[in-house]
């Protein structure tokens, strides 16, 4: 008798979002089976590759790695974003750094007309990632709906102690709600239903469930993110089947070992090939446990990330 | 154990004789379920049941261990799909490949690099283990490669499609406990002899369908072989993440023995750089690999990938801590600040990582909290003014500076008071209560 396998059964599916417009507009999850189960389920959005751009010049708090591929648009944001597009971003995510309260502390509206530059300068979706401040983010997000109104952007990170104005400035204008919280499938159930209770609609909402990266807490968010996964698919949960989005780039490229040159550190090899493939692993890992969009930052990464995408689809 | 109670039941003699310690046959045979008692204490019991029994009660994923000493690897024994659910517990095996038609430089490079690939965290070494030494037809040459990088002090891979070449390396090496690779539907028997001959674990390898992979495993098991390695065959990457998933779920789920078997990956043959290997092995650290073979060992590709597989076997319901100590980081001197925090490993890395980037030479105290972080710990009273006032005043710090200050997290400011009572003499100065504002808040600090 022929083997036949067990089959993993789904009663739930994640809801499929689409975030920006016209030609250029991008639908994410829908799938009715565990990531890249495709022999018991439908996927039928690949997860789509994110690239961010900083709303400042990063070439402090960049390593050469990372500079070398943008070093003639790190200070012209627009040029920066087309630039992604042609790396192959199919999302843009706008990281409002220069908003820290204990950094630059930009204004509101500075930072909204940066946004607006992203926006003139390319025509794929733009997501708004603020700086978990909640005072600030809220002023900044306000402006930056307003500003972005009529071209569904997406706002992150939406939390419990700010999801009453930045969610009501998306209700006003149209833009997806990204709701995040600290790696907790109870806490990420709860934010949706305070924000679905707001009058957010499930067709506006991603989920953030905070992203670790490799050797720092990655173990974490890939639980999460299975767990979320489980509730979603196969227990019903529907305050959980939303899309799930990974702030990858920007946790894998702030940790010690993603920096250290070949000088600091000679038994670890190509320091940007190392980059690359801390950057990578912890996307592989996330999309596995079933991230939807992952925001990276190196195009090699992101070129490796595709292909990997491409033969597992 | 998969039986109930009431199924192991009835499989006992019913006679409630007493011998084996509780009164009644139900329940010894409750025990038994509950893990609480051994078969062997009934004395009466038959010869079938005892099978039986001995079956059931066998992991689903039959635990192997391949090569000896440091660099052994333990894999199988697993008992879950989704790591939430309990912990994976043996992290796969790296393995890079040589082969008998690279030269000598090449072979010596990849030795040098296995050897210098090794690296502390959190108390563990994270390092390499494996070679897959490939035979390209040079017998003699084979068992030579192989002596060679069992000598370096890795575990060994012997891959061959000459049954007489397998033979002789396998014979010499077989007190190193090598992996034989592979027994195939062609020459199962012999390959299986040989294996069974030197006792050593064994690949069965299927032509890309898990039906020949079940042929040969009840094959192999046949012959009286136990510790069985599957490679399915398939080298397409999506064909071989399906395959892991379903032999995963086949053992666990159906208790299906044929594929009761911890898995071998072939990244190097699935991916078409080492770039491309590296996430194929990341895929197979993930989703259930148990050996993992790529073209190449390079710091670059390896140490990402040792730190994935650390994450992804960090049992979840136990929090990874820090050794309880004094870390001077940035060579600090007797005016060098004094910083104290939680063991939390990932408290510990951020922080560390923050006082490095800052460039300012600071000790770092680390006080045990059972893995708790900062906040947590304050609130169970394991980060009090006493457990902290105990650890600084034992812990030698204060020969190594001359100033007067303490530095503690922003999130501990309540246990300031209490602790200055403990730490007499010495001032406590409250820091930021993010790791992100350390870098800043050390370029102002000063010793008076």
């Amino acid at each position: 008798m022929a083997f036949q396998p067990t089959k993993q059964v789904y009663s739930g599916s994640i809801r499929e979002i689409s975030l920006g417009d016209g030609d250029k507009a991008v639908k994410v999850g829908g799938r009715t089976a565990f990531a890249f189960h495709s022999f018991e389920g439908s996927m039928p959005n690949p997860p789509r590759i994110a690239m961010e751009v900083w709303d400042k010049n990063p070439s402090e708090d960049w390593c050469e790695a990372v500079k070398e591929p943008f070093k003639d648009v790190l200070g012209d944001v627009g040029a920066w974003a087309k630039k992604c597009v042609e790396f192959g971003a199919e999302i843009i995510v706008v990281q409002t750094k220069s908003a820290d309260p204990n950094g630059d502390n930009a204004s509101a509206d500075s930072i909204a007309a940066t946004v607006k530059k992203v926006l003139d300068a390319v025509d794929v979706p733009v997501v708004v990632w603020g700086v978990a401040n909640h005072e600030k983010d809220t002023e900044v997000m306000r402006a930056v709906a307003e500003a972005a109104g009529g071209r569904r952007i997406a706002i992150s990170p939406v939390e419990e102690g700010d999801y009453k104005q930045i969610g009501a400035a998306c209700l006003g204008y149209g833009h997806v709600v990204v709701s995040s919280s600290p790696i907790d499938v109870n806490l990420a159930k709860q934010l949706n239903i305070l924000l679905g209770n707001l009058g957010v609609a499930n067709a506006n909402l991603l989920i953030d469930p905070t992203t670790g990266g490799l050797g720092y807490g990655l173990e974490y968010s890939y639980s999460v993110i299975e767990r979320i996964g489980q509730a979603a698919l196969t227990q019903e949960d529907e305050k959980l089947q939303q899309p799930i989005i990974c702030n990858v780039g920007n946790e894998v490229w702030k940790s010690k070992e993603a920096n250290l040159t070949a000088e600091a550190a000679p038994d670890l090899g190509d320091p940007a090939k190392r980059g690359i493939l801390m950057e990578s692993i912890t996307a592989v890992d996330l999309m596995l446990a079933g991230a939807d969009i992952v925001i990276l930052r190196h195009p090699e990464t992101v070129k490796l990330v595709k292909g990997y995408i491409a033969k597992m689809m | 154990m998969g039986m109930t109670g009431i199924q192991i039941f009835k499989l006992l003699p019913k006679t409630n004789c007493g011998d084996c310690g509780v009164p009644t046959c139900l329940a010894f045979a409750m025990n038994l379920a509950a893990g609480k008692a051994e078969l062997s204490a009934c004395p009466h019991v038959s010869e079938e049941a005892k099978n039986k029994l001995a079956a059931e009660s066998a992991p689903p994923i039959r635990p192997l261990t391949m090569g000896v000493g440091e660099n052994a690897v333990k894999v199988g024994g697993e008992t879950v799909l989704f790591r939430h659910e309990k912990t994976f517990v043996n992290p796969p095996g790296f393995a890079a490949v040589v082969s008998t038609s690279e030269d000598d430089a090449s072979v010596d490079g990849k030795i040098a690099r296995f050897k210098a690939c090794r690296w502390d965290r959190v108390g563990l070494t994270l390092k390499p283990e494996m070679f897959a030494v490939k035979d390209a037809g040079d017998a003699a040459k084979f068992t030579a490669l192989a002596k060679k990088v069992a000598e370096a002090g890795a575990t060994v891979i012997l891959m061959s499609d000459n049954v007489d070449a397998l033979k002789d390396a396998a014979g010499a090496l077989k007190d190193s406990k090598p992996l034989i690779y592979a027994a195939t539907a062609a020459n199962a028997d012999a390959v299986g002899a040989i294996a069974k001959e030197v006792d050593c674990p064994v690949v069965a390898k299927g032509d890309g369908t898990l039906e020949s992979v079940i042929a040969l495993t009840e094959k192999l098991t046949g012959m009286g072989l136990k510790d069985i390695v599957i490679d399915t065959g398939s080298r397409d990457l999506k064909k071989v993440f399906q395959e892991q998933i379903v032999i995963r779920r086949a053992a666990l789920k159906d208790r299906f023995r044929p594929l009761g078997f911890p898995t071998i990956v072939m990244a190097n043959e699935i991916g078409a750089d080492l770039m491309e290997e590296t996430l194929v092995a990341a895929t197979a650290v993930s989703k259930y690999g148990g050996v993992i073979v790529m073209s190449d060992v390079q710091p670059h590709s390896i140490f990402p990938l040792l730190l994935d597989r650390l994450n992804i076997y960090t049992d979840p319901q136990r929090p990874m801590t820090a050794e309880q100590g004094i870390y001077p980081i940035g060579n600090p001197d007797a005016n060098s600040p004094v910083l104290v925090t939680c063991n939390f490993s990932l408290t510990f890395f951020i922080v560390s990582g923050e006082i490095e980037a800052s460039r300012v030479p600071t000790w770092l105290l680390v006080q045990d909290t059972e893995g708790l972080s900062v906040m947590t710990a304050w609130a169970a009273g394991k980060f009090s003014g006493e457990s902290v006032g105990t650890f600084f005043n034992k812990c030698g710090i204060k020969d190594k500076v001359s100033h007067k200050k303490l530095v503690i997290p922003g999130y501990a400011a309540g246990i300031s008071g209490e602790l200055e009572e403990e730490i007499s003499g010495y001032k406590v100065v409250v820091g930021p209560r993010e790791a992100s504002q350390i870098a800043k808040f050390l370029k102002l600090w000063t010793p008076e």
